[in-house]
């Protein structure tokens, strides 16, 4: 068994509508997937799916081989909902005490509290707490007793810059531990540089799945390049180049990746006209858009 | 028992304690019990029993509603709440099970009762025994009506359950609890009371109406406590209807309730999707 979280094939339907069609996904311990999708795609009931809280009509999900929702898989899966908030009643040590009782892992609690930066507000009522202490108190629960799986649903909604830092530091954390992540998110930016592979939902039917190296090449958007020329010569390197002219003094080309060297040797022997050229590769938005747009064949 | 029960049971009783819970509800037990007490020991020397009999009678009315209002005021939100803040997914994550949630949360809430009870009755019960007396009878009877308030509590709690799983949102759980109140506590005996005014004392008055009262936990709870103790029937003025029923009938039901209560509570919350 090579992979901590196997998907096949699973179809839901909620009603007549069917809201996951054929879903094949699986990752492997220590990798990082980032499930992305519009509100309403699916990734909230593929995560309940697997953590068997609603049934699947068809097709089958592993957890490190054992069913969603038995007590082998609930072992070993974190999960940390959307925007999850706690009873405001109990501090943030008793909370997190009470999880590891119900795991059944003997957890050094204080320590983890400090790991997510909660040390301070250790033994104060959560319903004191911020949105993003309630988030880190959520992510510190996930990281009791060394899950196989955790599934993470929109871990930096309410996050400050800083602390979506620290939570992506974290998630590298439980990856290097052998943990299998799976994040939902629609953090796109974020998503890019800090995850392994990426798989689009599009209303419950997996778009993508790839590396986003290899999404990019397959998607063969282009890249952009912005040429600058010096002050009063914008015509002349419009007539020279082509392009479009994106304000007084700069134009912009649109090519294929592997165009993008020819264009640059082309631009570099216009010489002295040109003062500046920048480039931009196709980003995860760009893809996501490609991916996730209607009618696409 | 499993250690996750307990777990739950801790954490939810914590609760109870910080959030005044358990205070406000032994606070309204001493107050309530100690008034009907007091206000309620004319007719002593008239009937002349000792004055906690008096008391346990005027009690065991004031538990009929008040047991069933506690209890569902308790776990109303003990689902819904958590689900309307987004952690029953996160419980239901943990291998824990549904029912030993469900048991958690029932052992640290009649356990709240129970302490609410005891206190509130046992009080207005000393003080009256204290001024006016009290005999073995009328002893037995306090710990009668003491041990009944809880199980009628039990019952109120597992229906609270129930309705807190099967409600969309704790707002509408509450009021769904407030129609289970108003159903078993009130309109039922009006119900019955219509029927039988209906009947004139016919087949339905003799042989059914008994059965169908006893059948309700909370007139089960009356029923109880009035046909044990002749004293207490005597001040309560109801014999008539208690008479009528074999001795086991008012137990049986009191006993059996919480467990139909739980079981139902059970099933609707194994179909919660968070």
């Amino acid at each position: 068994m090579d992979n901590s979280l196997i998907i096949k094939s699973v179809n839901k339907f909620r009603g007549k509508a069917q809201v996951l069609q054929d879903i094949d996904l699986t990752v492997a311990p220590g990798e990082r997937l980032a499930l992305l999708g519009h509100n309403g795609a699916g990734k909230s009931t593929l995560i309940k799916s697997i953590l068997g809280l609603t049934p699947i009509h068809g097709g089958s999900i592993s957890i490190n081989g054992a069913a969603p929702g038995s007590a082998a898989a609930r072992r070993d899966t974190a999960f940390l909902p959307e925007a999850v908030s706690f009873h405001p009643a109990l501090t943030g040590r008793e909370q997190l005490s009470l999880f590891a009782n119900l795991s059944g892992a003997s957890a050094d609690v204080p320590a983890l509290l400090e790991r997510v930066g909660l040390a301070d507000a250790l033994d104060r009522r959560i319903g004191t707490y911020s949105k993003g202490m309630r988030q880190r108190l959520g992510l510190a629960q996930v990281l009791l007793g060394r899950p196989k799986v955790a599934l993470l649903d929109e871990p930096t909604s309410g996050l400050d810059p800083i602390s979506r830092q620290d939570l992506y530091a974290i998630i590298d954390e439980l990856a290097e531990q052998g943990t299998a992540v799976l994040i939902a998110s629609h953090a796109l930016t974020e998503v890019e540089a800090r995850t392994d592979r990426i798989a689009i939902l599009r209303k419950g039917v997996k778009v993508a799945d790839n590396t986003l190296a290899e999404l990019s090449s397959e998607a063969a958007l282009p890249t952009r390049l912005r040429i600058t020329a010096r002050a009063g010569e914008i015509e002349k390197l419009a007539q020279q180049v082509g392009g479009t002219r994106v304000n007084g003094a700069s134009v912009e080309l649109r090519c294929r990746a592997d165009q993008k060297m020819n264009e640059l040797r082309r631009i570099a022997a216009l010489g002295d006209v040109v003062v500046d050229v920048s480039m931009t590769p196709p980003k995860l938005e760009d893809l996501y858009r490609h991916f996730a747009k209607e009618n696409r064949p | 028992m499993t250690p996750r029960a307990l777990a739950i049971a801790g954490s939810e009783l914590r609760i109870l304690r910080r959030n005044r819970w358990l205070f406000m509800a032994t606070l309204i037990m001493v107050l309530f019990a100690l008034a009907l007490t007091f206000a309620g020991s004319a007719p002593t020397g008239s009937l002349g029993v000792d004055m906690l009999t008096v008391s346990v009678a005027s009690m065991t009315t004031l538990s009929v509603y008040l047991a069933p209002l506690l209890a569902l005021m308790m776990s109303f939100d003990a689902i819904s709440g958590d689900r309307d803040r987004g952690s029953l997914s996160l419980l239901l994550s943990y291998p824990a099970g549904r029912g030993e949630i469900l048991l958690g949360k029932f052992l640290s809430h009649l356990a709240a009762l129970a302490f609410a009870m005891t206190v509130g009755f046992g009080t207005a019960g000393a003080l009256a025994a204290w001024s006016g007396g009290a005999g073995v009878d009328s002893l037995l009877a306090l710990g009668r009506l003491i041990a009944t308030s809880i199980l009628l509590g039990a019952v109120f709690l597992a229906l609270g359950y129930g309705v807190s799983s099967i409600s969309g949102s704790s707002t509408a759980a509450a009021g769904m609890s407030a129609a289970l109140w108003l159903i078993f506590v009130v309109l039922y005996d009006l119900g019955l009371l219509g029927a039988v005014v209906m009947d004139e004392g016919g087949v339905f008055t003799q042989s059914i109406f008994p059965w169908l009262m006893v059948a309700n936990p909370a007139d089960a709870f009356r029923v109880w406590n009035i046909a044990a103790s002749e004293t207490i029937a005597v001040t309560s003025g109801m014999t008539g209807a208690a008479s009528a029923l074999p001795s086991w009938a008012a137990p049986l039901s009191l006993l059996i309730w919480p467990l139909i209560g739980l079981g139902l509570a059970r099933v609707a919350f194994g179909r919660v999707e968070p």
